[in-house]
Formats: C-alpha cells, sequence, structure tokens
C-alpha cells in the first residue's frame, strides 16, 4: 500500500522543485504543437488561448489563466507556487480575457481544440477489488491499470490511428492519458463521446444488476481482440489469485450471481461449499473453481443457451477499463497537467511508457522529498539538465522526451509546413452582415455571402 | 395579405433547385424561390413543430428505431398533407426554413431543433427503402468516399464478419459494398461499435449509410443554425420587429414548455423545509438522489447536476444550496475538500462561475436518455433501474401495490414518464393530465395539489 504521506509534501519543498527541476521548456514545447517556431505558418496566439488552471494551497482556485510564452507560465508557477497545475483547452480567444469578449452577443469564448483525454481512477474499481479501497492502491491491484492502459493504447493506436499518446500516472491512484494527434484535438464533443462509448462496456449502474452485458453472436473486433491480448491472461495468471476472486463464500457468491442459469450457479455452490476435500491441496483454490466454472458453462449442452458468452462477460467484469465518460466527453475539462506533485503522496505525475507499462510500479515513483534529498546530496553542478539527471526525475523526463514529444513535434513542424498562411489567419469576430429585405434572402443567402473570416470559423 | 419576394437570390438559385431532379428529400441548403404567405409562414411551421414533437415525445419513451420510423412516417402523413406532391415539397421546405428561424435564436433552441430536424431526416431517409431513391439523395451530398476495393475487402473480410455477427447482422456477401471513412464522420456508429474501425477508418455497409448521411445533414444544420442566429440578432430581429418577430419569438415557447431556469411560483423552498418537502414533492429520480446523499454523503458529477440544478429550479438560492451540499459532502469528504472541489461546481449552476451561464434544470428527455455508470445515482428510475429496484423504491415512496402494477407495466413498456405521471397521480390522488415532462413541473404541480388541500 501506498500510504498517504503527508510529510512528503512540503510547500518549501515544492518552491524548489519548481525553482530547479520542473521541466516548463518541454511542458510549453508541448501544449505550442510547434507553433512557438518561427515558421509563416505559426499562429503566435496559440499558446496564450490555452487555459491553465492553479490550486493554491489555501484551496484557492485559479481558473483562465493564460500565458504567451514558457517565461510567463514559469514566473507565475514559481510566483505562486500552485499545488497542482491544471490543462484545459484552447479558447477562441484568451480565456484572461473572456469578459470582454462576453459582451458581444455571438459568444465567441469557445474552446477550438482540446487533446482527447482519458482518466481512469482506481475508485472506480472498488468493487472488483478486494485488496484494498478508495484512494489507496497497491502492486495486487495496480494490474487494472495496466490493463487499461493496454486496452486503450492499442486500439487508439490501431483502430483509431493515432499516434502522439501519452500516458501519465495521475500520482495517486490512477492514470491520466492525454492524445495529442492535431485530428484528435479537434474532435467535437460528440466525437469524443462517440470514441468513449466505443471504449464503454458498462451499462448498468448503482440501481441495476448487470454491470457488463456482451450480447450478439460475436464480440466486436476490438472487444475480442482484447478479450484474447491482454483480459483473459491478466483475470488468470494474475488477478484471479491475486485478489482471492473465488476463495470465499462472499466473492464466490458475487461471480456466481453473474451466472444467468440459476441450476449452473446452485451446481458450482454446491461442489465448492463442500469442496475442500476434492480439490488437491497444490493448487490454488481459486484456479480449480475457476476451471470448474468454465468447463461447466463452456460444454457443449450449455453452448447453444449463450451462456458461452457468461464467462465472457465475468472476465470483463473483473478487468475491462472503467473510463471517466464525462472528462473524454467534454473539450473543457481540466485534467492535472504532466509532472505536477500529488499534493496527498507527494508523488510526481510521471509519464508511462505504453509499451512497458507492465513494469510501471507505483510504490517507486520519485516523490517530492527524495528530490529534494537527492538535489542537496550533491549540489555541485547548476546547469538545469545536469540537476534533472542527478535525481530520480530524469529518467522520466528523458521517456517523455523521446517517446512523445520529439515525436509529436516533428509532426507538427511538417504539418505546419503545408499549412498555408491564409488557412491560419483568425477568425473575424466583427465581420460586416449584409442587410437585406426580404426575410427569405436574410435566411438563405449565407450559404453564397458570408465573409471568408466565418468560412475559417466553419472549417 | 403580404408576400416576400426574394428578388437578389432569384437569378442564382432558381436554375438550380427549380430544375430537374429535385431528390426526395430535401436538404434545405439552398433557398427555393418560392413566395410565402405570412399565414403560411406561421401555419406550416405550427404543423412542422408538430412533428418535430411527436418525434421528441417518441424519443423520450426509448421507442426503438422501428418504432419511430412508422412514428415519423405517421406524424408526416398527418401534419403535412397537401393536395399535390409539389405542394408537400413547398410545405416542408418553407415549414423548416420557418422554424429554422424561430429555433436559431438560443443554444437550448438550436440543439432541441438540431437533434429533431436529424431524426425526421434520418427516418424519412430510411423510409426510402428502394436503394435508388436513397443513393439520390446520397449523391445529393456529394459524398467524396468510395466503396472499399475487392482486394481490401478480402483482406478485412474476417473481421467486418465479425462485427456483423455482434450486432445481428447477416454476413457480408462477397458482393456487398463498404464504404471506408473517416470515423469521425460517423460517431453513433462508433459509438455502439457497429463499425469495423482500423487506422482511423470506419467501414460503413451499405444499410448503415443512413448514419452517415444523417450526420452530414446534421453538421451542415448545426452550422447554418448558427450563422442564422448571427443575421437574426444582427438585422432580422429589428427589420421584423412587426411582422415576423412577434411570430418567431411566440412559437417556440408555446410548445417547449417553460425550462424551469427561474423559480417562479413556489420561490424560497428555504432549507429547514426542504427534507419534508423532498417526501412530499420530489419525483422519484430526485427523491432517490436526494435519499443517496443523505446516506453516502456523496454524490457523483452526474447526481450533483441533476440534482442541484433541480432544487435551483425548485427555488433554494445559492447561500442556501452551498449551505445543503456542505452539511452532507463534509460528513464525508470534511469541510476544506468541499470547498475546494464541489463549492466550484455549485456556484457554476448559478451562473456564478467559469462561463457564467445560468444553466437549466434537467428535462425528464434529458435524464432518460442520460447514461448512468458505476458509482452513478442519477438518470430516470423507470428507465435506468432494475424492475426489482424500482418497486422497492416505490414502496419506500407510498405508492400502494394496485398502482405499483401499472407503473411497472408503462417503465416495462418504455413509457417513461408516464411511469412517472402513474405514480404523481397515486401519491397526489388526483389525475394529472398534462403528463409529467420536467421533474420540476412534476415538484409545482405536486406543491398546488398539496396547498389547496391544506
Amino acid at each position: 500500500m501506498i500510504p498517504q504521506q503527508e510529510s512528503d509534501f512540503n510547500l518549501n519543498h515544492l518552491k524548489l522543485y519548481y525553482g530547479k527541476l520542473f521541466p516548463f521548456a518541454d511542458l510549453c514545447r508541448w501544449v505550442s504543437y510547434g507553433n512557438d517556431a518561427n515558421h509563416p505558418g505559426c499562429d503566435q496566439s496559440y499558446m496564450g488561448r490555452r487555459e491553465f488552471s492553479f490550486t493554491l494551497v489555501d484551496d484557492i482556485y485559479l481558473r483562465f489563466q493564460s500565458f504567451n510564452n514558457v517565461h510567463e507560465l514559469e514566473n507565475s508557477v514559481k510566483e505562486k507556487s500552485p499545488v497542482k497545475i491544471d490543462i484545459g483547452p484552447v479558447y477562441s480567444v484568451d480565456p484572461a480575457k473572456r469578459y470582454a469578449y462576453a459582451q458581444s452577443e455571438n459568444n465567441v469564448f469557445t474552446p477550438v481544440e482540446r487533446e482527447l483525454i482519458f482518466d481512469i481512477d482506481m475508485t472506480d474499481y472498488d468493487d472488483v477489488r478486494y485488496c484494498c479501497s478508495g484512494a489507496d492502491v497497491c502492486l495486487v491491484c495496480w494490474p487494472l491499470m495496466t490493463i487499461a492502459i493496454k486496452v486503450i493504447d492499442t486500439a487508439l493506436r490501431d483502430d483509431f490511428g493515432f499516434k502522439h499518446v501519452l500516458w501519465v500516472y495521475s500520482g495517486r491512484r490512477g492514470v491520466h492519458c492525454w492524445v495529442c494527434d492535431g485530428k484528435a484535438r479537434r474532435l467535437s464533443n460528440e466525437q469524443r463521446g462517440a470514441i468513449a462509448d466505443y471504449f464503454r462496456v458498462y451499462k448498468g449502474n448503482e440501481n441495476s444488476h448487470k454491470k457488463v452485458s456482451l450480447t450478439g453472436a460475436a464480440l466486436h473486433p476490438f472487444l475480442a481482440t482484447s478479450y484474447t491480448n491482454v483480459l483473459k491472461d491478466y483475470f488468470e495468471k494474475n488477478l484471479l489469485t491475486g485478489q482471492n476472486l473465488l476463495a470465499t463464500e462472499e466473492r464466490y457468491e458475487k461471480i456466481l450471481s453473474m451466472i444467468p442459469d440459476e441450476s449452473i450457479a446452485s451446481e458450482l455452490r454446491g461442489r465448492w461449499q463442500d469442496g475442500r476435500r476434492s480439490s488437491s491441496a497444490k493448487e490454488d483454490i481459486n484456479v480449480v473453481r475457476w476451471e470448474q466454472l468454465k468447463q461447466l458453462l463452456q460444454s457443449g449442452k450449455h453452448k447453444a443457451q449463450g451462456l458461452r458468452r457468461c464467462v465472457e462477460e465475468i472476465v470483463f467484469c473483473f478487468t475491462y477499463p472503467r473510463l471517466d465518460m464525462e472528462v473524454s466527453k467534454h473539450m473543457n475539462h481540466l485534467l492535472k497537467a504532466p509532472f505536477c506533485v500529488h499534493p496527498k503522496t507527494g508523488r510526481v505525475c510521471v509519464p508511462i511508457d505504453p509499451s512497458r507499462c507492465d513494469e510501471f510500479d507505483p510504490t517507486t515513483v520519485p516523490t517530492l522529498s527524495q528530490l529534494i534529498e537527492e538535489l542537496n546530496y550533491e549540489s555541485s553542478r547548476s546547469d538545469v539538465d545536469g540537476e534533472l539527471n542527478r535525481t530520480s526525475l530524469g529518467n522520466a523526463i528523458t521517456l517523455f522526451r523521446s517517446s512523445f514529444l520529439q515525436p509529436l513535434l516533428k509532426a507538427c513542424k511538417s504539418c505546419l509546413e503545408v499549412t498555408s498562411i491564409d488557412t491560419i489567419k483568425r477568425w473575424n469576430v466583427h465581420s460586416t452582415v449584409e442587410l437585406s429585405r426580404s426575410i427569405l434572402t436574410l435566411i438563405f443567402s449565407y450559404n453564397c455571402n458570408r465573409s471568408s473570416g466565418e468560412r475559417k470559423e466553419l472549417a | 395579405m403580404e408576400i416576400f419576394r426574394p428578388q437578389s437570390r432569384r437569378n442564382i438559385l432558381s436554375s438550380s433547385s427549380d430544375a430537374v431532379s429535385v431528390p426526395t428529400i430535401p436538404l434545405y441548403r439552398s433557398a427555393p424561390s418560392l413566395d410565402v404567405r405570412l399565414e403560411e409562414f406561421e401555419s406550416f411551421a405550427i404543423d412542422r413543430l408538430r412533428v418535430l414533437k411527436g418525434i421528441s415525445d417518441g424519443m423520450s419513451r426509448g421507442k426503438k428505431p422501428e418504432e419511430m420510423e412508422n412514428l415519423v412516417k405517421d406524424l408526416w402523413k398527418v401534419n403535412m398533407r397537401q393536395q399535390h406532391a409539389s405542394e408537400v415539397l413547398h410545405k416542408d421546405i418553407i415549414s423548416h426554413f420557418a422554424l429554422r428561424l424561430v429555433y436559431c435564436r438560443t443554444e437550448d433552441l438550436r440543439k432541441w431543433f438540431l437533434s429533431m430536424e436529424s431524426a425526421l431526416f434520418r427516418y424519412r431517409f430510411r423510409l426510402l427503402k428502394n436503394a435508388e431513391a436513397q443513393r439520390a439523395v446520397m449523391e445529393e451530398f456529394d459524398l467524396p468516399y468510395r466503396a472499399v476495393s475487392n482486394v481490401e475487402f478480402e483482406s478485412i473480410k474476417e473481421k467486418l464478419g465479425q462485427v456483423a455477427r455482434s450486432t445481428g447482422q447477416p454476413l457480408p456477401t462477397a458482393d456487398a459494398i463498404f464504404y471506408k471513412v473517416p470515423f469521425e464522420e460517423v460517431p453513433e456508429l462508433v459509438a455502439g461499435r457497429k463499425v469495423l474501425i482500423s487506422q482511423g477508418y470506419a467501414y460503413v455497409a451499405m444499410n448503415q449509410i443512413v448514419s452517415l448521411v444523417a450526420t452530414l445533414f446534421r453538421s451542415q444544420l448545426s452550422k447554418t443554425l448558427i450563422l442564422t442566429n448571427r443575421k437574426w440578432t444582427s438585422s432580422i430581429r429589428e427589420q421584423e420587429k412587426h411582422r415576423l418577430t412577434p411570430i418567431v419569438e411566440a412559437m417556440c415557447s408555446s410548445y417547449l414548455g417553460p425550462d424551469y431556469s427561474q423559480s417562479r411560483e413556489y420561490a424560497d423552498i428555504s432549507l429547514k423545509d426542504i427534507d419534508q418537502v423532498a417526501k412530499s414533492s420530489f419525483p422519484l429520480c430526485m427523491r432517490h438522489l436526494f435519499d443517496k446523499l443523505k446516506e453516502d454523503h456523496h454524490l457523483k458529477h452526474g447526481g450533483r447536476m441533476q440534482l442541484g440544478l433541480f432544487l435551483k429550479g425548485v427555488g433554494l438560492n445559492l447561500d442556501d444550496a452551498l449551505a445543503f451540499w456542505r452539511a452532507e459532502f463534509s460528513k464525508k469528504v470534511g469541510l476544506e475538500k468541499f470547498e475546494k472541489q464541489y463549492a466550484y461546481g455549485i456556484r457554476h449552476n448559478y451562473g456564478k462561475e467559469g462561463k457564467r451561464t445560468d444553466y437549466s434544470p434537467y428535462s425528464c428527455t434529458k435524464i432518460i436518455s442520460s447514461t448512468p455508470g458505476t458509482g452513478d445515482h442519477h438518470g430516470c428510475p423507470y428507465r435506468h433501474f432494475s424492475e426489482e429496484n424500482l418497486r422497492a423504491a416505490l414502496g419506500r415512496m407510498g405508492v400502494n401495490s394496485r398502482a405499483m402494477e401499472d407503473v411497472i407495466d408503462k417503465a416495462r413498456n418504455r413509457h417513461y414518464q408516464l411511469a412517472c405521471t402513474l405514480t404523481f397521480e397515486a401519491l397526489h390522488g388526483m389525475p394529472c393530465d398534462a403528463g409529467i415532462n420536467h421533474p420540476n413541473q412534476y415538484f409545482s404541480d405536486s406543491r398546488k395539489i398539496l396547498q389547496s388541500k391544506a
């Protein structure tokens, strides 16, 4: 278990962290998407239209902060020492000046770009983990997050064709995902919702029984691939025994209640209630019982009744990723910036390499106090990269750069080069509207007579 | 009788739209050069509104696509009937553009109109039945997509078959046509996992093309609504102040019902009364959230929104709302965390933070169409509860066993609002002829009855 170490978080340490270690430049290069260069296709206002939001130590919440460049961001963070930095969408206008624009009748203050984001939180798995609950995580339940990363990451790349996907440890009990391809950033809320729903298999809520329902004669290829490549193995080789899913009556009853055929459920119950003598001592009781369940449900005589799907439903219920849907569906949701320090655990929100996510261990993620100690231990050299490399944050930043930032900026650069300047021109708010007497003409004329500025806004 | 003559456009548009190939469903892209009588402007619009309202009711009952198809067919026949086919088309187009003006004016109106018009379009497209007519509409859209080649089809045949089996469709035959479309163009097929998605493309079968076309229709309409709104506010409203503006402004409110964003008659429900009025006058969806909040001292986002905005509509002022939520949440998360994490959201609902929009309480339609997930208690109990839980909840409310069967029966048949209406009638011993369309309407109707009894 990761204890909640309040002592690991200390405002003076945080100041030092922002002063010496926090990778402002990398963060800004990322959220500028190449617009910070001198290329004529760059949109110089891009970074300045991004919302940042700070949570200060006295529970003061500063929303709609905006910064034109890395220096402004760095100065403000160093001055205010926020315990949390959130990143919001890119708006149509500078969010700090939103009131000025709100005066005009057309509400032009609206999000125009936002990474497609996912937030997966261990608390949503409380009904399928027995090791800890709520805000705690341990190495027994962490595989649930590993599964989530594998399933979602694979589908984002193979199905949706995205390339620039950043996974970040949330600092305590979950993971965040940022999909940064240009196409992803420009998705509408409806399209975001569609992707989130594509990933959704939980149809139940707190007031209805069935949590996972897989109907149809086959699984959709995405679910089938996830099942055979990830879920099944993690369930059988890891969670089944790790969580002791069938070890006690209370636990196996939970699984039996998911079998729609009462006669099968009671047959298994009968075997398991006095099952002690029949199972050999060597084999794990969970494994033995799971094999019995599978055998009974998947045997020939039940296949026709559609019970075969039931084994898959159980596996999905205990392994399949549970997304916080609202976060993904709306452009204006905020998400904590990578490399923040979690105020409760003191752990840094480090990137996770999805191709090696099995190796990620949340209990060894660098903490604020550990980093400060490392800084103090050897304080002879002074350049920032040197400082970083001496601390355990170095690896995290190297990973961020090599596996995410560099390929991303390369793609942004080639994209900007093909974008001509005129399409970058900002939409002119005060475009004149032609006056005309006939009502029908007025309604219909937009097709032909809209200004070039308006066309840009529609694109 | 006034006649409008769209002079300036006539030359440009008449040649193309009046001409030979009039599609069976107009896409309302360009102006017809038609003269419109003022009375037609209004009566056509009202007839179309009846169609849209019927669609809205059907959707809030969770009708299946096939049922919706029949509903739309009937609604259209009843309301849009004219003597000659050309007059039907004429009425179709005029009524659409008239309502576009009526419903361009606020975001809520636009949203409603957009989803109803899109649904209307979708079912009319489905009703075309023959492939020729559908293809004619598709051609009108000028879709840039090509059918998947034989070679590519062979390489993904197995997966396409898997998708077909997962959705209960027949397996694709060798001559089946699939379109390869960027997945963003078919959000509803993506959301339902009804298509194969690979490397950013969705493989859309011929019988799914309606989704693609409907999505395009919707996005075009969405854009033009915003532009129409801009014109409305910048010039039309003022120019037509004596002629069309009064018609336009009167029309939407009479059909959509009040939005309950400003509580009127029963303002000033105070904190001390809230437990008692919750028992007597909250609809089940709110009662359930209220009870869960008292029990768990916590609600997830969807629940906070649904209950919070309802309470605002009931007349709880911001200070009382903060006190109310604080009293519960602080028991679980502590005062500090409440002020930090949750108070903002409450002030936001009252238009005191962020975009500063004064949000409206959720209507039944919105609540019924929500999708509560793990840990969620919001949504419409008649739709989202299992039957067992619904029975228990109704029992706690005090619905007697005879009425209970009627309610359950309605819920089973997906008449959620009727189920709620029956519950209302059972608890108040009075008929509720208007039916329940809004939780705040349930509340105010309930208060009216209880106060007249007292």
